[in-house]
């Protein structure tokens, strides 16, 4: 089990090494993955919002798809926008692909559905609070959505956060979009697969538990902001 | 939805028509064939746990659709409060109403659970006005309509942090800002105590006073006692009796009726 304190004790030393090549991968993985969720977070809960007030034909098929497609493996997900971005496929154009605004479409089409359907349950047990109180005052559906929308925003970002989470987690979708460029496209996760099958599994372990710190400092962040404002607005 | 008709037997001062109204949910009959007229200011729903006071309220708002029946809202003269002298109003009765600018009634509805949104107490009841259709000084209204609750200074507060009571007065006032011609109540003062429910009683009084029409249900008699003008007694789905608050709780007409009064009926 030594290798396990020498790991952590080589994740500390290589944090606080201040090695500028290690930072630009953290520098970058936040710079997507952020980017990403950002992106999920306004669709995601666009449609969530929609689907959760909304009365239209198929939105119980909608609502399973949703579910579905939240275990979209992330390499299908980068199969999918790899499809899209090659030089042959319809947005080859664009000159995308093995860039990281490539990565960003793939984690989009990665957590969007994770945002969709967690903000649509969120958003339709609201509904059913204030649907009635609502329809007396005369708002409309589009409406109700927005009031919904401004009204769970505490219980949003917990779900953002959650595609967060699972976008710096992942490394199918970046590994083939963004194909691991050293100094261009390479993430925390990339690092770490690449750093396992070259052997050197001390450094990968402690890019893990670097990736690990951050996640876990932004879900502190998240949280007690969370914990404030509810116990500021109720 | 709501629909108004003018017919020849519609008296000049009757708010609301229902006519064979029934109501089925999960399967059995709520409520079933309700026929009645409403034209007092102040109307209470009386009955039993499960005799369909809340649907029957729902319905006439129109939160919820008739299995069967119709519910007809009477048209209100513009910018007059319904039933104020609206036979010496309309004068020829139906026929000059109807040339009138006539409209359907503004309705608003007060719940027994107070629905605060999560904003501040004015901003609760400024959302209300500018979904109506508000636009102007909608804050200094709002602010206006708190004072009048006695909630001006808790305007500022977050609403879902008050009390029940209070949050239960930022209700009345969001529905009193939108100057409803009838205000539709829901148990509004049940799981209050007694200092709280005192002042939504008053309130409500206020707003009657202002020529809005009370429409409202509840368990607690003392309130009905000193409120009501008429009391349509439902049970088992059924109106057992419509009678002048003084009639019903002095001597009430219904069995039904009776039974409630005496504390047989729960």
């Amino acid at each position: 089990m030594s290798w396990i304190l020498a790991s952590l004790a080589d994740a500390f030393s290589l944090a606080l090494s201040f090695d500028p090549q290690l930072y630009a991968i953290i520098a970058l993985t936040l710079k997507v993955s952020v980017t990403a969720a950002l992106v999920s977070a306004l669709l995601g809960a666009t449609l969530g919002a929609s689907v959760a007030v909304g009365k239209f034909p198929g939105r119980g098929v909608l609502i399973v798809l949703f579910n579905a497609a939240m275990g979209l493996p992330p390499v299908v997900a980068g199969l999918i926008v790899y499809l899209l971005l090659s030089r042959a496929g319809p947005l080859g154009g664009w000159g995308l692909l093995f860039t990281p605004g490539a990565m960003v479409i793939a984690q989009v089409l990665l957590i969007t559905p994770i945002v969709a359907a967690l903000s649509r349950q969120i958003i339709e047990d609201a509904w059913r609070e204030y649907e009635e109180q609502l329809t007396s005052l005369g708002v409309s559906r589009a409406r109700a959505a927005l009031t919904l929308l401004w009204d769970t925003r505490f219980s949003l970002v917990t779900v953002g956060l959650a595609g967060l989470g699972r976008a710096m987690a992942e490394v199918g979708a970046v590994m083939i979009v963004g194909g691991n460029i050293d100094g261009i496209t390479r993430v925390m996760t990339t690092a770490i697969a690449l750093e396992t099958t070259k052997g050197d599994l001390p450094l990968a372990l402690a890019l893990g538990v670097i990736l690990l710190f951050i996640v876990l400092l932004l879900n502190l962040a998240a949280h007690l902001v969370r914990e404030w404002s509810v116990r500021r607005y109720g | 939805m709501v629909e108004a008709v003018l017919g020849e037997t519609v008296m000049a001062d009757t708010l609301l028509t229902l006519d064979q109204v029934s109501f089925d949910g999960r399967g059995h009959r709520v409520l079933d064939a309700i026929s009645l007229r409403l034209s007092a200011r102040r109307t209470f729903i009386l009955g039993p746990n499960g005799a369909g006071k809340s649907v029957l309220l729902r319905l006439m708002h129109g939160l919820l659709k008739p299995s069967a029946g119709e519910v007809c809202w009477e048209p209100v003269l513009e910018d007059r409060p319904p039933g104020m002298a609206a036979g010496a109003a309309s004068g020829g009765g139906v026929n000059a109403k109807s040339r009138a600018a006539a409209r359907l009634p503004r309705l608003a509805m007060v719940f027994q659970r107070p629905v605060m949104l999560r904003r501040s107490v004015l901003d609760n009841v400024a959302y209300g006005m500018a979904v109506n259709g508000v636009a102007d000084d909608v804050r200094s209204r709002a602010r206006d309509v708190l004072a009048r609750v006695g909630l001006a200074h808790l305007a500022a507060r977050p609403a879902r942090v008050l009390s029940g009571g209070e949050q239960q007065r930022v209700a009345l006032a969001r529905a009193w800002a939108l100057k409803p011609d009838v205000l539709l109540l829901d148990e509004p003062t049940a799981s209050l105590d007694p200092h709280a429910i005192r002042a939504v009683e008053t309130i409500i009084s206020e707003i009657a006073a202002g020529g809005t029409a009370i429409v409202m249900t509840t368990h607690h008699r003392g309130v009905a006692k000193r409120l009501a003008g008429d009391v349509i007694f439902l049970h088992q789905g059924r109106v057992t009796e419509q009678t002048g608050a003084a009639q019903f709780f002095g001597e009430p007409v219904s069995q039904a009726g009776r039974d409630y009064l005496k504390g047989d009926l729960e």
